[in-house]
């Protein structure tokens, strides 16, 4: 099948068998390897991508069935500029290996987004993303570092 | 995954005359297919299908093609409703997951999923592997020798003791069906899981008198505090007048081969004062005709416990 997926602002053209899911698109075709293949399952979050906007599981997804953009953890900085969520991940050491982190990052910008900010809701909107190393106090920690800091840029606006 | 045709219907009459298996989210389908578990050879992609939009006009109407986050944060959506939808899956799958897709989701076990096991759901006349296996996540109501496997939607045990309907669109025309008689217990054929023939999509779902909604809840018990199967859980709306419960709905999930409504325990509840006591003693008509098996007895009192502890917080009294 001929598909055309607009991905990190770019519209990529691609033949692809209908069983293609969108991670094995993006990683195998389009050579774009941030979602990362951890269960293949949708049980783990680490491919997890955003699909107009919101968080999906690109494992779960066939690449033939999307019609809306596509943004990947490599669509987030701007040139050297990391996004803040990034940014916070770095600053509050919340990976280990790092396997997970595309996939962690990619829920804490939608986390921050909504301004979930409690400690609870932050471990709730977070549970779709494991972390075999187990740094969920330092994610959370991010997420809600991220999340502040993105308020007070939007109060000084 | 097996090979097979994906088509893109423009229209209802087109998607319900193709002997197609339907794809929305994907959530279920997709796991399925690369699994094995399942291999349909024409697949239609239902998404362009018109089956969006909430109404509350004429009772509440949620077209099918409604994604979970988006019917969780509607604010016409009872609570019972909500917070099932809320502690389902994760943020991700909510996304993903039509409702639609969701109460037709496979009633499922590990043993399903794993083409090596036998199963009489997956492969009809080849055994049930959980009956003599690993079985502390079954069901205790409404099994059979053939299968004992849970019923794994939340929202649909929600939606069951609301007494919603489902609008279904099919080769022979529209019906509608309410969700009480939608879903099928195993018997002789685990196979065949609830009413739908061949070709027929379900595209809405209707809670025709919201209004018995108005006080509602839905409690889960899990291992997990997030992202896990209920290990039982409790739908119930209440209507409690001068301190004597007028009107009761309850069902019950992560217990049934079916989303569990006890009409016993609403009835008991009727004209009993709200209290503790009075809800505890009514808990106990749940468990009637439960068939524990080795590792999944522990679900018994747990339903008990459970229903009490709904129905204490649609009434105040449940401070823990």
């Amino acid at each position: 099948m001929d598909i055309a997926l607009q991905i990190n602002g770019t519209t990529e053209h691609l033949d692809v068998s209908p069983g293609v899911t969108l991670l094995d698109a993006l990683r195998e075709r389009l050579g774009i390897t941030g979602p990362k293949k951890g269960c293949d399952r949708g049980q783990c979050g680490a491919c997890t991508v955003h699909i107009g906007g919101r968080t999906a599981l690109s494992c779960l997804t066939l690449a033939a069935t999307v019609r809306q953009p596509i943004t990947t953890v490599e669509g987030l900085s701007t040139h050297d500029q990391l996004h803040p969520v990034q940014r916070a991940f770095a600053d509050q050491d919340a990976l280990q290996c790092g396997f997970c982190t595309p996939g962690q990052i990619m829920s804490a910008v939608a986390a921050t987004a909504q301004g979930i900010d409690d400690p609870d809701e932050v471990r709730e909107f977070m549970s779709g993303n494991l972390c075999r190393c187990s740094a969920y106090p330092n994610i959370v920690a991010a997420v809600r570092s991220a999340g502040s800091e993105e308020r007070r840029t939007d109060a000084t606006v | 995954m097996r090979p097979f045709e994906l088509t893109v219907p423009a229209t209802v009459d087109e998607a319900v005359a193709g002997g197609h298996t339907f794809l929305a989210g994907g959530t279920t389908l997709v796991d399925l297919m690369k699994l094995d578990v399942v291999a349909p050879q024409r697949v239609a992609d239902i998404t362009a299908l018109p089956f969006h939009g909430i109404s509350t006009e004429d009772g509440l109407r949620i077209g099918a093609l409604e994604r979970m986050s988006d019917v969780a944060a509607h604010p016409g959506v009872p609570a019972a409703v909500t917070r099932a939808l809320l502690l389902s899956a994760s943020q991700q799958l909510r996304n993903m997951a039509t409702i639609g897709g969701n109460l037709m989701q496979r009633t499922r076990c590990g043993y399903f999923r794993d083409i090596t096991m036998p199963c009489n759901k997956r492969r009809p006349g080849s055994g049930c592997a959980a009956l003599e296996g690993n079985n502390r996540m079954h069901a205790v109501l409404g099994t059979s020798r053939h299968c004992v496997a849970t019923h794994a939607s939340d929202l649909a045990v929600a939606l069951v003791a609301l007494d919603a309907e489902l609008r279904i669109t099919g080769p022979d025309g529209g019906r509608t069906v309410p969700l009480t008689d939608f879903y099928r217990t195993p018997g002789e054929r685990p196979d065949i899981e609830n009413d739908l023939g061949s070709g027929d999509l379900v595209t809405e779902i209707v809670i025709p008198y919201p209004e018995l909604a108005a006080n509602s809840t839905y409690v889960k018990i899990r291992d997990r505090q997030s992202y896990e199967f209920a290990l039982c859980s409790v739908a119930a709306a209440l209507d409690v007048r001068d301190g004597v419960v007028a009107e009761a709905r309850i069902a019950a999930g992560g217990v049934g081969t079916i989303p569990w409504r006890l009409p016993g325990v609403e009835a008991a509840l009727r004209g009993e004062p709200a209290t503790e006591a009075a809800f505890t003693a009514a808990a106990e008509i749940a468990t009637h005709g439960t068939t524990p098996l080795a590792h999944n007895g522990f679900k018994v009192p747990l339903l008990k416990r459970t229903l009490v502890r709904a129905l204490l917080e649609l009434t105040g009294g449940d401070e823990r």
